[in-house]
């Protein structure tokens, strides 16, 4: 106990945040690859590969993350495999992303108008090439604000990652907090530095939302 | 890999499972409610034409919105403690989450007000309703209705977020799970019983809106619209 708030500590911090980034773009990235395969597998004309990717959506979209922390963290190594903070931390934000985003996609790959599909089968497109060519290209389009919002909910969601001794940002905050003991204070720092994080992706997904409503808008007017 | 899973051991200490339960719904049940009147109250403000009520709910909405829901239970927790004032868990948890989901709901509600049409406020105006009387029967029931689906999964994943608080050591579901794993050392077992735990309390709260949908809104009943 004892000391005051210093550059050290501050630095340990901004350690700490870059940590959050890290994980965070590890989620976005392992749970953008994994979630895309959802996406696909929800579109799939087999209705078995359909229903039980549907069942793997409702049951991560019904757990909460931190039991999912837990259950790598703690139950794999009960099972006899070991894993390391990271591992833990970063697979599970990989499953639980993967259910989100996966949903996410599903939307903007059935929102591509349904003339769309058909006039790509009727030029005798293969189902790769319609995929590539023509639905991709404009689901993307689509996918993009809500894709950039919900990166804030991954960033949020990394502070649970301290739950397993992960040191980032909420982790490193508390490690400084039992040492100086100024819980408040230390908290609200925690505080305005996510929001510094996130804040900027919700004006950005806002804006981009905004611009791809009018951009619809004249589209339906021409 | 040596699987031997033993669900028995766990299956025993059902009593504290369904206690952790019921005390994961009551959160969930609180926060829902007064979240629900902040959500309606905090749309108003929004919407206000008194600027600085307006920007005051709307710093609200982007603060909880921009930072994590751990990080507003510690400092609800700790500020409430240096304030001097002394609370159970419990409580502390309820009003983190209070909080927490009373922004979400005023921005789902918010948007709700924002659909309804000009026309329908002028076309009641028309019709001589008393100012209460739109607000309440045409702005204020359509625009819940509108957003009903949006309001009800923000309330399971508000149920599901719950789990965060047994960082507080609030006493419910998941912190049930942390204790008797650390008591019976079988943490696959246990998280995985707790995963399924939760996942039926989703469906039960998904089932229980359905149905309570039906009943607040005859109108949508009658149209035969899915909620």
């Amino acid at each position: 106990m004892g000391g005051s708030l210093n550059a050290n500590h501050l630095m340990f911090l901004g350690y700490g945040a870059l940590w959050t980034i890290g994980l965070s773009l590890i989620g976005l990235l392992g749970g953008g690859i994994a979630g895309f395969v959802i996406a696909l597998c929800r579109i799939s004309p087999s209705r078995i590969v359909r229903l039980l990717s549907a069942g793997y959506v409702q049951l991560i979209q019904g757990t909460p993350l931190l039991v999912i922390m837990f259950l790598t963290y703690f139950g794999l190594p009960a099972l006899g495999v070991t894993v390391s903070p990271l591992m833990a931390a970063g697979a599970s934000l990989t499953i639980f992303v993967s259910a989100y985003l996966g949903e996410i996609w599903r939307g903007c790959f059935e929102s591509v108008p349904k003339p769309q599909w058909e006039a790509a089968e009727g030029l005798a497109l293969s189902r790769s090439q319609r995929m590539m060519k023509v639905i991709l290209p404009q689901a993307v389009q689509i996918a993009t604000p809500p894709t950039v919002g919900f990166m804030v909910q991954i960033i949020k969601n990394t502070s649970l990652a301290s739950v397993v001794g992960f040191v980032e940002l909420a982790r490193s905050g508390q490690i400084i907090n039992n040492s100086l003991f100024e819980p408040f204070l230390i908290y609200t720092i925690i505080a305005v530095i996510y929001f510094a994080l996130c804040y900027p992706l919700s004006l950005f997904s806002h804006r981009l939302e905004m611009r791809g409503g009018r951009a619809r808008i004249e589209l339906e007017a021409a | 890999m040596n699987l031997n899973l033993d669900f028995a051991a766990i299956f025993e200490r059902w009593p504290a499972f369904l206690e952790g339960a019921l005390l994961t719904l009551q959160l969930a049940f609180i926060a829902t409610l007064l979240g629900t009147v902040i959500g309606v109250l905090g749309a108003i403000g929004r919407r206000s034409s008194h600027p600085i009520i307006a920007r005051i709910c709307g710093v609200y909405v982007e603060a909880i919105r921009n930072t994590p829901l751990l990080v507003q239970i510690f400092l609800v927790y700790f500020g409430l403690a240096s304030l001097g004032l002394k609370f159970s868990a419990f409580t502390v948890a309820a009003a983190a989450l209070t909080i927490n989901v009373g922004a979400y709901t005023t921005e789902i509600i918010r948007a709700g007000f924002d659909a309804i049409p000009r026309g329908q406020i002028e076309a009641a105006e028309g019709l001589a309703l008393s100012r209460s009387q739109i607000y309440w029967h045409v702005v204020m029931l359509p625009a819940i209705e509108k957003v009903y689906p949006a309001l009800t999964s923000q309330f399971v994943l508000l149920m599901l977020a719950s789990s965060v608080t047994s960082q507080i050591s609030a006493e419910e579901l998941t912190a049930v799970a942390n204790y008797i794993q650390s008591d019976t050392y079988r943490a696959f077992e246990t998280y995985i019983l707790v995963a399924l735990v939760y996942i039926v309390l989703s469906l039960v709260m998904r089932a229980g809106f359905w149905l309570l949908g039906l009943v607040i809104f005859p109108r949508r009943r009658r149209l035969g619209t899915p909620l």
